[in-house]
């Protein structure tokens, strides 16, 4: 395999008829003089469930930011449910979380149920969504009250009180404990099951494979991958290959290679096939290491190939 | 409208939760009154109330310019307040949840300056002439409103809190909030008519007593209330979805 195999991104998709609840045309988000979002297309459809991939600074957030009408493009164009995201009724069927999502301190867990619930025709029924996340025993205790793992669960459960068509949830199990974790995957689920649309972004590979379908990969502001969870992680399998040696020689699956001090850092798409070639080609090596790259490097490393 | 009405009862309901907020707003007009006014108008019905009358505007000013202006860009820097931008609503339903709160809250701060006045000074007024007063209120009450509004979705709560901390006071004096009226200082009657303050209070003077309003006051607080209608208003639209550079 070579890099141009590596980074191809296109996945051939049969015609899909199912109903686009979101949609980023040609979107460009600038912040002064940098660029989070660079011509992104992306198409949300009912009943998917997708993860948004990529590391810090990626442009996650302000694609998720600007698919509800948060963010302005600076070019280019985001719909929500055919519409607007800045125009109030094309928010009616959606939920969010954003990466952080204070309650008021001074509300109490329930009165915060109730009044996001205000804001929709047939919103789920509060004690029932309270149980669903775990907090029905303190439902009359103040948000500011409650633990980091309470507080961000009950920023969830908001998402779910208007019983959405779409929930887009930025970074949900951030500083989450595993019960909790477990809790909210399987509520994401049954929603899911329900014929919810889920996106949601996460840093967390296993997360994106435990829920998603399909997986988006942003980086730099730009899509370099929109595929099966399969295929995603295919891509990211790429390892740190590292030892003390020379000028090497062509080697194959090297999808790039960084000199620090006396170490050669190679990344790889296939460690196994490379060390074999290492050998073959008797290049002169010494203290060889292998490591799993992080998605981080993974991701960097495919974009930059 | 209805769901204005439900946000004005929770932003009520998270500052009854904090006390001494309110206490904070109700205390320097009650002070000022019993400083100022009680003890220099002892033998004086009409002074008194047109005093009590100048207290009420400055209640109304404070109130309004320090609710809205560093409440709002209190609020601006929290996450909840994006959050809330994705929720079904516009900014329709924000401004009014925000003015229906800022009316309840001047009026708490108005009640001590009320009842100091009425026990501890000669003032003395009319049933009908308090209900003109409470409507006259809730009208010159505006101009601040807007202002403050102004003030919380353009700038960072500490600038917005130097702002309103700057301005209050030559707002008051220059005014003639702190003279007796038809006595003030040269200067300042000069520039009075000019200022949103004098507006004000030459119509509550109106209400409460003997008082020929100054036209030209009045046009200038319409002016002064359009001009920070419109402020507020740009504001809060350029800070739609222009946040955390």
């Amino acid at each position: 395999m070579n890099s141009s195999q590596v980074a191809v991104d296109v996945h051939a998709e049969p015609a899909d008829t199912r109903t686009v609840v979101a949609q980023a045309i040609g979107l460009t988000r600038r912040y002064g003089d940098h660029t989070a979002l660079d011509g992104v297309d992306f198409t949300v459809r009912e009943g998917e469930m997708i993860g948004l991939l990529g590391p810090n600074g990626a442009g996650k957030s302000t694609l998720l930011n600007s698919l509800v009408g948060l963010r302005r493009p600076s070019a280019g164009r985001c719909e929500l449910f055919g519409g607007d995201p800045s125009v109030p009724a094309n928010r009616r069927a959606l939920g969010m979380t954003l990466q952080e999502t204070g309650v008021p301190g001074t509300l109490k867990v329930a009165e915060a149920v109730d009044l996001i619930a205000a804001h929709y025709p047939e919103p789920e029924d509060r004690d029932t969504l309270l149980a669903r996340f775990g907090l029905d025993e303190v439902a009359r205790r103040q948000a500011g009250g409650l633990s980091g793992g309470q507080k961000r669960r009950l920023a969830l459960a908001l998402a779910f009180v208007g019983r959405p068509r779409l929930v887009i949830l930025d970074e949900p199990t951030t500083g989450l404990d595993v019960e909790s974790r477990r809790m909210l995957w399987d509520s994401i689920r049954e929603f899911h099951a329900g014929g919810g649309t889920v996106l949601l972004t996460s840093h967390y590979l296993e997360e994106i494979e435990a829920l998603a379908e399909r997986v988006v990969v942003l980086v730099g502001g730009r899509v370099i991958a929109d595929d099966t969870v399969d295929a995603v992680r295919g891509l990211a399998r790429v390892h740190r290959v590292s030892m003390v040696a020379g000028e090497l020689p062509e080697l194959p699956g090297v999808l790039s290679v960084e000199r620090a001090d006396q170490r050669v850092h190679v990344m790889t798409s296939d460690a196994d096939e490379l060390i074999r070639a290492l050998v073959r080609l008797d290049v002169d090596f010494s203290g060889l290491e292998v490591q799993q790259a992080t998605l981080e490097e993974a991701f960097l490393t495919i974009s930059g190939s | 409208m209805s769901l204005a009405l439900v946000h004005t009862r929770y932003q009520l309901t998270q500052l009854v939760r904090i006390p001494v907020a309110i206490l904070g707003a109700a205390f320097f007009p009650a002070a000022s009154l019993v400083f100022f006014v009680v003890p220099n108008t002892r033998d004086n019905p009409a002074g008194a109330t047109l005093a009590t009358a100048s207290m009420v505007v400055f209640a109304v000013m404070i109130s309004n310019l320090f609710g809205h202006g560093t409440g709002v860009a209190e609020d601006r820097s929290r996450p909840w307040d994006p959050y809330t931008r994705t929720l079904p609503i516009g900014p329709a339903v924000q401004f009014l949840s925000r003015i229906f709160t800022g009316i309840v809250m001047m009026m708490v701060s108005l009640v001590p300056v009320v009842i100091i006045a009425a026990l501890f000074t000669p003032a003395t007024l009319s049933f009908g002439a308090f209900v003109l007063a409470i409507g006259t209120v809730l009208l010159v009450s505006l101009p601040f409103t807007m202002m403050g509004l102004a003030i919380g979705y353009s700038m960072s709560t500490k600038a917005a809190l130097a702002i309103v901390q700057l301005i209050f006071l030559p707002l008051a004096f220059g005014g003639g909030l702190m003279s007796t009226p038809g006595d003030e200082p040269g200067f300042i009657q000069t520039i009075a008519p000019y200022v949103p303050t004098r507006g004000a209070v030459e119509l509550m003077w109106a209400v409460v007593g003997d008082h020929q309003v100054n036209p030209t006051s009045v046009v200038s607080l319409a002016v002064w209330t359009v001009l920070f209608g419109s402020l507020a208003v740009l504001a809060y639209r350029r800070d739609e979805g222009r946040r955390f550079h």
